[in-house]
């Protein structure tokens, strides 16, 4: 009855997802490093965006999805923890595509500017995503049971849906007052031909399936982590029973 | 059976019993005012230049504030915790809504306080001026975001409070989140003191910015106090 | 359904649950109205913490708890107004004196003034006593304080934790004197207590907490 073949782990749709990432990774590998062709202006380094976009727009994905994740878990009828695990992995799936975004976009700086930090208001906005995401998953380790840690969680991700805005906004505003600085955004004078359209844009969905293979596992890990906590329970039970009979 | 007050009565008391508590203790003018005077100070000797320090006093006045606040609402919160008052509120079905408004009005009130304090020791340490048209600004800049600021404190120091581990928590979320009022009274205050250049018309957009945070969390602490607050 | 709404406390294999120990491990309980139930037990086997699940203080991990006709995992609030609990911490503010502690509790329970006095001169705190800070009392008249405050709720069910403790000789016959009439007035007493002699005359049904679970005594 025992059975030590190892079972994969994967369910029909993250093999559709890992499939389609794969595919189009390597198209953006192969498109991005060798068939694209260097920028007049940035030369070499434009090949930076290849990486630094996708993972920047899968970041604020992975914000909003963790939002509204969380909102449908506050205000659903039934508070399922299905949505709260969904919140969790997305916010921790996203912190890291947002250090990637960071660290490559501090590379394409230093390689185009000659600096590794600009306060350009996109980069400033998700330095602050990262820093209160990392908030977050300190909130969800806080402890007590997976409904309390689920309702403190989504209010957090609730509250910081009303807060990145406002830095953001806020940063925009400020930067405007520094008009010599202009607008250094590294991605600001790039003429973008038909075959970097393409494989930026190969490279978002590739990035977003990734992103997708990566929270469908980690939830599901999540969810098999609450019921190894529901088993050690019901062994901690029986162990406390047994001391009650024995005294 | 008695009748529970509703929020207005409940907010006002709770207010009150928390000035009250500092007016017998004494612990924001004895301990975190001294605090952020020093370290008004300790900028003075890190950035020893008479000019920078007068053009970058408004900043300077709000990171201190922002440094003191950390204190102060862990303070406010410590007088709940210490011998269980706030669980003892919840029993009694104490409405959250109500703690929130009072404990922000409490908190509102010690930081305004403070601000002042912080204020004249920049005319008196970094020697800014200050028109009267600049005064109006400044005041409204101080109101708008010490507002925000209380909401905010009371908000997240609620969440942070009591369990061991959590206190310390308290600047890494708050930090982010106070990022635009830093931001915005910053440069409202440059443009009071007519800093760098700046002209007072800006300042009052910036005002516009911290009415709105002020708003915005103000409301979002009403309806999130409760489940942050809850076991 | 009928059992649930007439009992005051309805638990019915509760567990409850701190940082993945099982405080409460499968507590059934059933009291009825105008009882005092006296629970014993050893120290950690779940008496506060079946108090403070009562009081709506704790979710319940499994299991079914209903108080007051009301289910303690989603209708929290409803019970809460109508239940007072004493715990082992006091729930006062240090830097007030007693005076002020309660009538900051009555304001917040809508008590009256007079209500308010005869607490306070029930359990001996009136007078000079009043106006002391409470950090500088000794842990028994902060425990009358909260007791004072207790007594201006009025709730329809007390929850009281070591009650006696602290209190010298006289204090805690007033305790009793208290309990009883309140039973009589029609609230419901549940009482966790170590002095189980005093006790016995004082309750109605006696309880034992062991390990997390209920067992009744005679």
């Amino acid at each position: 009855m025992n059975s030590t073949a190892v079972r994969s782990v994967g369910t029909p749709s993250t093999r559709l997802f890992g499939l389609l990432a794969i595919v189009c990774m390597t198209w953006v590998v192969v498109g991005g490093l060798f068939f694209t062709p260097a920028d007049l202006n940035q030369g070499e380094s434009v090949r930076i965006m290849y990486v630094h976009v996708p993972t920047a727009w899968v970041a604020y994905l992975a914000f909003i999805v963790t939002g509204v994740a969380s909102a449908m878990f506050m205000f659903g009828k039934r508070h399922s923890l299905g949505f709260d695990r969904v919140a969790g992995a997305s916010a921790e799936v996203g912190l890291m595509f947002m250090a990637i975004t960071l660290i490559s976009g501090s590379l394409w700086g230093r390689l185009t500017w000659g600096t590794f930090w600009e306060w350009d208001p996109r980069l400033t906005t998700t330095a602050f995503l990262f820093v209160t995401y990392l908030g977050y998953m300190a909130v969800r380790g806080l402890g007590g049971s997976p409904q309390q840690r689920a309702r403190r969680s989504a209010v957090v991700a609730m509250l910081a849906v009303l807060e990145i805005p406002l830095v953001h906004f806020s940063v925009v505003m400020w930067r405007s007052l520094h008009q010599r600085a202009s607008v250094l955004s590294t991605d600001g004078d790039i003429k973008m031909d038909g075959l970097m359209l393409t494989t930026l844009f190969v490279g978002v969905i590739g990035f977003t399936c990734t992103f997708a293979w990566l929270v469908s596992h980690r939830q599901r890990v999540m969810a098999m982590r609450d019921i190894l906590l529901a088993t050690q329970l019901d062994s901690a039970l029986n162990e406390r029973i047994a001391e009650g009979s024995q005294s | 059976m008695s009748t529970s007050p509703n929020i207005a009565r409940v907010a006002r008391v709770v207010a009150a019993k928390d000035l009250r508590i500092e007016m017998r203790s004494h612990i924001v003018v004895q301990q975190v005012l001294p605090f952020a005077g020093l370290v008004m100070v300790m900028f003075a000797f890190a950035l020893d230049n008479d000019d920078v320090l007068q053009r970058v006093a408004g900043g300077l006045v709000w990171l201190a504030t922002l440094f003191s606040l950390f204190i102060v609402v862990q303070r406010s919160y410590a007088i709940e915790t210490s011998d269980g008052a706030l669980d003892a509120l919840r029993v009694a079905g104490v409405d959250s809504q109500g703690i929130f408004l009072g404990k922000s009005a409490a908190l509102f009130v010690q930081l305004i306080t403070l601000e002042m304090l912080l204020f004249v020791l920049a005319v008196v340490l970094y020697q800014v001026q200050l028109s009267l048209a600049g005064l109006v600004l400044l005041v409204t800049c101080v109101l708008c975001a010490t507002a925000g600021l209380a909401f905010v404190g009371t908000l997240y120091g609620g969440l942070t409070a009591g369990a061991r581990g959590r206190e310390t928590l308290l600047p890494l979320l708050l930090l982010p989140v106070v990022a635009p009022v830093v931001l915005s009274a910053t440069r409202a205050t440059e443009s009071a003191f007519l800093s760098g250049g700046t002209v007072l018309a800006d300042g009052w957009s910036w005002v516009g910015v911290l009415a709105v945070f002020a708003a915005l969390f103000g409301i979002g602490g009403l309806l999130s106090f409760g489940a942050l607050i809850e076991e | 359904m009928d059992a649930l709404s007439t009992s005051i406390i309805d638990l019915r294999d509760v567990v409850a649950v701190y940082n993945g120990y099982p405080a409460l491990a499968g507590a059934s309980l059933s009291v009825e109205k105008g009882e005092i139930v006296l629970l014993q037990g050893p120290n950690g086997a779940g008496k506060s913490t079946l108090l403070r699940l009562c009081a709506g203080l704790l979710p319940v991990e499994r299991g079914t708890a209903f108080v007051l006709g009301c289910n303690v995992q989603n209708e929290r609030e409803r019970i809460r107004s109508r239940v007072g609990l004493l715990g082992h911490n006091n729930g006062l503010y240090a830097d007030l004196s007693i005076a002020d502690n309660i009538s900051f509790w009555a304001s917040m329970v809508g008590a009256l003034q007079s209500e308010i006095d005869a607490a306070m001169s029930r359990m001996g705190i009136d007078g000079s006593l009043a106006s002391r800070s409470v950090g500088n009392l000794s842990a028994g008249q902060k425990r009358r304080c909260a007791l004072a405050c207790l007594i201006v709720r009025r709730a329809e069910l007390w929850l009281l934790d070591e009650p006696h403790a602290g209190l010298d000789a006289k204090g805690r016959d007033e305790i009793d004197a208290i309990l009883r009439e309140a039973s009589q007035l029609g609230a419901t007493i549940v009482v966790a207590s170590h002095e189980v002699e005093r006790a016995q005359h004082l309750a109605t049904r006696n309880v034992a907490v062991v390990a997390g679970r209920v067992q009744e005594r005679s």
